[in-house]
């Protein structure tokens, strides 16, 4: 008999009072429904008020660790890039 | 006597958790895969807190001064009043499934009617106990559908633990007389109110899973009163030992 291989499912939670989810690892699974279930049970403890995602991994696309430098050192020299370099009006509040 | 019906009817619940429990944790680094590995001791966890909760409050009621161990590790086969069902061996992945999911549903109806019991402390166990057995339920009846209406090896095995384990049922669904007494007063649930809801569930998702509900009619008894099969005593053998070889040891 052929043992089907389950696909790797990537876990985010928030936590109880957290404002968004946070990657926490992964788990093997034949479908997304068993997928939350078996990341409720590893990952949560069965806390209450928690939110669960799993995405299959295959669905993720990741960024080159090689293309580096071209993805993200062109903002660093470029301060007028940021906002922070701009001086704001007195007027301005909660910036 | 109300006292003693009392105690007696809440230690068949720790029991029915107790010796549940026991058979589930047989599976810990057994099951099929690492994931229903962790769900299983997990539900065990869940079953053993259970236990915990209603062996300490039968002994509270019960006044002879038993603690939660001394009523799980120093009784003894006919002192156990759990359903027969609970104490059937693991068998394959297929039995321990069907036996979880008949007692799931039983469990959860028991339950939701215990979360209305006149005393307050049978309603607060029984709310914090549901939480944990709808999931159990779900997982179950979630399986049995899975693997049910699964390949042809996996519905075989399915539907042979369904016919194996069938005459178990019926225990769970014959009041006694504490049971109609105490049910009466609004206190425990008459089992005996719960079989068509069962059946109508059970049927439910053996529909969706592809398999039969057995005709047979006649049903095995006897375990609330004390008279259990012979796995029963060998599951006791293992689970009491170590508080049998040094009695009183503080753990």
């Amino acid at each position: 008999m052929e043992r089907k291989e389950w696909p790797l499912w990537e876990v985010f939670v928030r936590s109880r009072n957290g404002l968004d989810h946070k990657h926490c690892g992964s788990v093997h699974a034949p479908d997304a429904k068993l997928a939350l279930q078996v990341a409720r049970d590893v990952y949560t403890r069965r806390q209450e008020g928690v939110s669960i995602w799993v995405v299959e991994a295959s669905n993720i696309v990741a960024s080159d660790p090689d293309a580096k430098p071209e993805l993200f050192d062109p903002a660093e020299d470029k301060i007028y890039r940021h906002p922070t370099f701009y001086q704001l009006p007195d007027k301005v509040n909660h910036m | 006597m109300l006292l003693d019906d009392k105690s007696v009817y809440l230690m068949r619940l720790g029991d029915n958790a107790l010796v549940l429990s026991q058979r589930l944790s047989e599976w810990c680094g057994k099951g099929p895969a690492f994931e229903e590995d962790m769900a299983l001791t997990n539900t065990a966890l869940d079953l053993i807190g259970q236990a915990r909760m209603w062996l300490s409050y039968a002994g509270e009621v019960e006044g002879r001064g038993r603690d939660e161990d001394a009523l799980a590790f120093r009784r003894d086969a006919h002192e156990f009043t759990n359903l027969l069902l609970v104490e059937q061996p693991n068998g394959d992945y297929a039995h321990t499934l069907v036996r979880q999911f008949f007692f799931d549903v039983w469990h959860h109806l028991t339950l939701d009617a215990l979360t209305r019991s006149a005393d307050d402390r049978i309603a607060d166990i029984a709310s914090k106990a549901i939480k944990e057995v709808a999931y159990h339920l779900r997982r179950s009846s979630d399986l049995v559908v899975r693997l049910g209406d699964g390949s042809a090896e996996s519905r075989r095995r399915m539907q042979d633990a369904v016919d194996a384990l069938w005459m178990f049922t019926g225990e769970m669904f014959k009041a006694d007389e504490t049971e109609e007494l105490l049910g009466a007063q609004g206190l425990a649930c008459d089992p005996s109110t719960l079989k068509d809801a069962w059946l109508a569930m059970v049927r439910e998702v053996f529909d969706e899973a592809t398999l039969t509900v057995p005709a047979g009619e006649w049903m095995q008894k006897g375990g609330k009163q004390g008279r259990h099969g012979e796995h029963l005593g060998l599951l006791l053998a293992e689970m009491q030992f170590l508080q049998r070889a040094y009695p009183n040891a503080s753990w």
